[in-house]
This record gives structure tokens, C-alpha cells and sequence, in this order.
């Protein structure tokens, strides 16, 4: 292990399913990765990837039942998350694993003013009276930028727009100090101009507060300008796990290889039609017995149909799941 | 340069809605001003992108220009008949030459309709193909054009893709040989990989049948891709239009180069280099626009003459306008 910067977060082989009328639904289908401290992990993939899931699952947010964590374990520290007591994870999430979601709106109350809210984890987890739980929420919102922070505590979600309504939620998962941070989407529902607001924010307290974030997107672009690593899923299954840059230059995975061809470029000239990948994702009420791409796969062979490629070492760092030897032309940027 | 033909000329087009206020007699208390004054031109064949963020205006400049909501001030002329002023009949064939693609594909399609209702609907408005087994053929024309299996004409929504909504979306805007199609965030609802199937396919048949396109989008990577020109939008104005290279490559007005530099670039390497312009704020109410230059608060170049006077739209070289006192001092 490496002695800089240690494991903060291990998930072993972790499987969620739903139980559904009308079956089965396989989520997530073994999982593992490791989260070093202080580092920032982009989790990229389509809707249904199993993205939001796989963190739900971590923090013990996933409904039982429907859902069902079947296998795995998820070691915050010593802690095993998965077989964690409620009262411990109340403990835990908030205080050490903070999280930010995609929708300002749906997520806070629209009833509680925005002070009673960020006052009222501030309480819970730190045992302070009131006054003292309103000096800190105002230092909070001056934090992530809120212009007179002490005049905006007795306003309600409406009278806030999108983007300082993320950042409330931020200034909220942050009041503990948390040394892990999940970010789902965080950016997805905000114009662009104020996506940029949001990430240079995000980026500016990684680094004061050293935080480890965890950053799940559908964005490929996103996630380059944030992630030291980054994880690619389809369908339940990491299919390819890289260092950023190398990713971006090297994907080995026909999935997101075929990805980043299908992006257009802002700071590029067209040259060519978009390379769009055939078909849709596949039916998640059937159980993946080999590789999930293979049926949009333009590189398939046999083996792909027969059965699921492991996640293995293909490089220093970087990690694939795909049946196929790739030939050296497909593993440099296609455009 | 040949002279192409304009299909589309918008001239100072407004479009107002009214807030009232009072309890029993409902006065009149101000307007959004949704849409305050644009012009451009779309020539044939060609696809003019539409950009700006939520509440620019975007979407009300799209539909106003196919008279879903009736304009409050300006001109509108498809291919050469003026839409404002015209009678029923002529409405009604403006209607049929122009089409909308709309923007989620879950709550366009009638969930009671099957897919063959959904397709022929603009066939029995327009009252072509009369003929039920000719109307039938065209639905399966349609079906096969847009990439679908015509065995699934029986089919309802709820058993369909995103992706495959929005072809259906897209059949039925075809459906009655439209020369104008304002797509308005057709993509945006769609994951990425099945967001190139949709680009792709909008641009197969803008080839074969020479359609023209006003192509409404926030995804600026995309519009790059898939415009000639581009326009972009600030609470209600157009504030730069050019050919797509120049605009990406030459931004002239502040608002597009802070826009321009905030689009995330899937390259760490390229992203870490970029010097990246945080606008301060956010887009300010269209019922009080800002005075002068609407852009003024959040301009991180404005000086005293922008909170004055509202700076001119101009053509600062061949096809490309802005409107910014700053670009025309230069």
C-alpha cells in the first residue's frame, strides 16, 4: 500500500439487486475499487450504469427491499459499510462521508428556511446551541460564496436559484468537515456558465480542506477537468479504471473508446460524422452471464458471448474488462 | 459566394407574455420580455444553432417562430410568404411546411396513441394521403426512414427507448414533407451514446430531403458539430452570430467567449490548459432586464457606456454580427 497516501475507501465485489414485479433488476454486478486519501475519483456512465446505485449502496441508502445488497463489502477506514447498524451510519454520513446530489431543489425542504436546515445537521452531529450553530452556518455560506450570508438564512429554497441552491448543499455536506465527499451529478441540472462556478468552487475547497471526492457524472468532459482516476461503467460493471490522462489518450475498452468518438468537440473542428454506437444498453432484468457490451460491440469475438471478461491489470495503473486484444490502432485517440 | 436562397428571414421579433395582478379584476402588471427583438436569416438546406442558457429565450424564439405562440411585434417570412397578417388557409399551410422536434421524448408522444396514430397525425391534419392503405405506406416509410421496424406501427410509447421516442418524434415531423424544422433540444434527454444516433440521422435526412433547421441546444460541443452558423442568445437578445468556425474560433462578445470557455473539453490535458473565465452572477429577471447592455452586470470588460446605452447589432465582417460597444470601438 502506498504509505502517502493511504485507502480511505476499499469496496470488495459488491452486487445490488431490486426485486421488481416484473423480476430481477441486476444493478450492480461486483464491484471493486480502492479510494486512496485526498484523491478525486470520476465514476462515469450512462443512466443504469449502476453509478448512483453502487454509492447508495455504500452509504446504506438503498431501500431493503426492494433492494438487496446480495455480496460485497465497502471498508471506509476499518468500518465495513455494508453490514454497518443504522445508528452507526447516522453517525458516519454527514460527519465523515458527506454527499451532494443533483437536484438543489428535490433535495432540500422547501417548507424550512435555509438556516433552520444547514443549523439543524450542524446540531445533530456537533451538539452546539443555536447561536453558535448560526455563526457557523453563515461562515458556511460565505465559504461556497453566498454574497451576505446572515441576511440569506431565514430565506427558503425558492427564493434561491439553481446554482446557490447547490451551493447551499454544499455548504450543508460540508458543515462537519467530512473527509470523504460524493458528489452525484452535482453539476448535471446547472448551465454551463454556473457548472463552471460549481466545479472551480468544488476544486477551490478540495484543496483548503483536502477532501477525497467521489464524483459520479455522465460527462466525460466534466470529468477531466476534476478526477485524478476514473472509472467507466456499463450495465452493473466497471469496464475500464484509469489514471485521467491515460484514459483520455489510451481507452482501451471498445465501450469507451466508442464513447469518446461519439463526443463532439468544442475546440475542434468538425472533420467527420459523429462514430455512434448501435443499439441500446441492455435489459437489466436479465442476468449478465457475459459481457454486456458485446451485443453493440463493433470488436467482438466469441468468447465475448460465451462468457463476462474480468477486470484485469492491462497496463501500469490501468485496468480493462474486454475479451478482445486490441490492436494498436485502436488504442490511440480516433480523432 | 453563391447567393443561397433565404427560407427564413425573422426580423425584430418579440414575443411578450403579460403578468397580471389583482384578485378580482386582473390588471395588467408588466411583461416577461421572453424574446425582445431578434433578427437572423436561415437559407436553405442550411442549420442555424440556436445557444444560450435556461430562460434566454431559446425555446420561446422557436416556437414563436412557427406561430405556436403568436409573435407580439416583428416579421416572419417562410420562404417568402409573411406569417404575420396571413388568413387561416395560409396559416394552415405554413403549418404543414414547418415541423417541431421537441425536446423530451417521454412527454411529446400521446401514451394512449400507438405509434402509427403518433406518425400519421400531421397526414390527417394536412389531409395527404386520404387513402387509408396509402396513408398506411407512408407511416411505414416514415418507420424505415427514421431507422424503426415497421412491425412496431402497433406499438404505444411506454414500450420504446429514449432513443427510440425520439425517432418516432422525429417520423411524425416528417410525416407531411416540412421544409422547416425547428428542433429544440432534441438530444438533450438522451445518453451520449445514443445521442450520435439521433445527430446522425437528423443529418441523413436533412441531405436527402434539403431540410432546413433551427437547431435549439445548451450543448455547445454539439451545436459546433452540428451548425453551419450559430447565434447566441442573453435574456432575450441575440448578442453574436457568425459561421460556426469564426464564432468558436474568433469569439467577439464577452458573454460568448466566457460561455465558450466554461464547456468542459473531454482532454484533461487540453482542459488543464485552458484559461477558463468565471462569470460572476447569474442571468438576471427578463420582466427588468439590466439597461443599456443586458449583459452589463456580469461583463467582466463593461465600462460606463454599457449601463447607458444599448449597444448596436452590427456586422463587423462578412456574416458576423455582435452587439457590444467594446467590439465596436475596436
Amino acid at each position: 500500500m502506498d504509505q502517502i497516501h493511504p485507502v480511505i475507501l476499499q469496496v470488495e465485489d459488491l452486487r445490488t439487486r431490486f426485486h421488481i414485479p416484473e423480476g430481477i433488476v441486476y444493478a450492480v454486478n461486483g464491484i471493486s475499487f480502492i479510494l486512496k486519501e485526498g484523491e478525486t475519483l470520476g465514476v462515469v456512465g450512462e443512466s443504469g450504469c449502476g453509478k448512483s446505485v453502487t454509492m447508495l449502496s455504500i452509504l446504506g441508502l438503498i431501500p431493503i427491499p426492494p433492494g438487496e445488497i446480495t455480496s460485497g463489502k465497502a471498508l471506509f477506514r476499518d468500518k465495513d459499510l455494508i453490514s454497518l447498524s443504522d445508528s452507526d451510519f447516522e453517525q458516519l454520513r454527514g460527519n465523515e462521508i458527506a454527499m451532494v446530489f443533483q437536484d438543489p431543489m428535490t433535495s432540500l425542504n422547501p417548507v424550512l428556511t435555509i438556516g433552520r436546515q444547514i443549523t439543524e445537521t450542524l446540531r445533530t452531529h456537533l451538539g452546539i446551541t443555536q447561536e453558535e450553530a448560526d455563526q457557523k452556518a453563515i461562515e458556511l455560506l460565505d465559504k461556497v460564496g453566498i454574497s451576505e450570508p446572515a441576511s440569506r438564512l431565514g430565506n427558503y429554497p425558492h427564493q434561491f436559484s439553481g446554482g446557490m441552491r447547490q451551493r447551499v448543499m454544499i455548504a450543508m455536506a460540508l458543515s462537519c468537515n467530512p473527509s470523504l465527499l460524493i458528489a452525484d451529478e452535482p453539476t448535471t441540472a446547472l448551465d454551463v456558465t454556473i457548472q463552471a462556478q460549481i466545479t472551480e468552487l468544488v476544486l477551490h475547497l478540495r484543496e483548503q480542506l483536502h477532501m477525497t471526492i467521489i464524483w459520479i457524472t455522465h460527462d466525460l468532459g466534466v470529468v477531466a477537468g476534476i478526477a485524478d482516476r476514473v472509472i467507466v461503467m456499463y450495465a452493473g460493471f466497471i469496464v475500464e479504471e484509469a489514471l485521467v490522462d491515460d484514459l483520455y489518450e489510451h481507452p482501451y475498452h471498445p465501450y469507451t473508446h466508442a464513447l469518446l468518438g461519439a463526443l463532439p468537440r468544442v475546440d475542434r473542428r468538425r472533420d467527420h460524422r459523429l462514430n455512434s454506437i448501435p443499439g441500446a444498453p441492455p435489459n437489466l432484468l436479465v442476468e449478465p452471464k457475459y459481457c454486456p457490451f458485446a451485443p453493440r460491440c463493433t470488436h467482438v469475438i466469441e468468447r465475448c458471448w460465451i462468457e463476462n471478461p474480468p477486470l484485469v491489470e492491462i497496463a501500469p495503473d490501468h485496468k480493462a474488462a474486454c475479451w478482445v486484444n486490441i490492436d494498436t490502432s485502436l488504442t490511440g485517440q480516433p480523432l | 459566394m453563391t447567393e443561397a436562397e433565404q427560407l427564413i428571414v425573422v426580423e425584430n421579433l418579440k414575443k411578450h407574455f403579460p403578468i397580471s395582478g389583482g384578485l378580482v379584476f386582473k390588471q395588467k402588471t408588466g411583461s416577461v420580455r421572453a424574446v425582445d427583438g431578434i433578427s437572423f436569416f436561415i437559407n436553405k438546406g442550411e442549420t442555424l444553432g440556436l445557444v444560450g442558457e435556461s430562460g434566454c429565450g431559446k425555446t420561446t424564439a422557436g416556437r414563436t417562430i412557427l406561430n405556436l405562440y403568436p409573435p407580439t411585434d416583428g416579421k416572419i417570412i417562410v420562404a417568402g410568404h409573411q406569417l404575420i397578417g396571413a388568413d387561416k388557409k395560409e396559416l394552415k399551410e405554413f403549418h404543414r411546411k414547418t415541423a417541431m422536434i421537441f425536446q423530451d421524448p417521454y412527454a411529446s408522444l400521446n401514451p394512449r396513441w400507438t405509434v402509427s396514430a403518433i406518425v400519421s397525425e400531421p397526414l390527417r391534419v394536412h389531409k395527404l394521403f386520404t387513402n387509408e392503405r396509402e396513408r398506411n405506406e407512408r407511416v411505414h416509410e416514415l418507420l424505415m426512414l427514421v431507422g424503426l421496424s415497421p412491425r412496431l406501427i402497433n406499438r404505444f410509447p411506454h414500450e420504446f427507448s429514449g432513443g427510440q421516442r425520439q425517432r418516432i418524434g422525429v417520423a411524425r415531423a416528417l410525416a407531411a414533407k416540412p421544409l422547416f424544422i425547428v428542433c429544440d433540444e432534441p438530444i438533450s434527454a438522451l445518453d451520449v451514446s445514443i445521442q450520435a444516433q439521433v445527430v446522425n440521422l437528423l443529418e441523413e435526412l436533412q441531405d436527402e430531403f434539403t431540410l432546413t433547421y433551427l437547431f435549439i441546444a445548451h450543448d455547445l460541443s454539439m451545436v459546433r458539430h452540428i451548425c453551419d452558423r450559430v447565434a447566441v442568445m442573453y435574456l432575450g437578445l441575440i448578442v453574436e452570430l457568425a459561421e460556426r468556425n469564426e464564432l468558436y474560433e474568433n469569439p467577439l462578445h464577452p458573454y460568448t467567449q466566457a460561455l465558450l470557455s466554461a464547456v468542459p473539453i473531454p482532454d484533461p490535458k487540453r482542459d488543464r490548459q485552458r484559461h477558463r473565465i468565471i462569470l460572476s452572477g447569474e442571468i438576471p429577471s427578463p420582466i427588468n432586464p439590466p439597461s443599456g447592455c443586458r449583459f452589463h452586470p456580469r461583463c467582466p470588460v463593461a465600462f460606463d457606456r454599457c449601463k447607458i446605452d444599448i449597444p448596436e447589432w452590427r456586422e463587423i465582417s462578412t456574416g458576423h454580427w455582435v452587439a457590444c460597444h467594446l467590439v465596436a470601438n475596436q
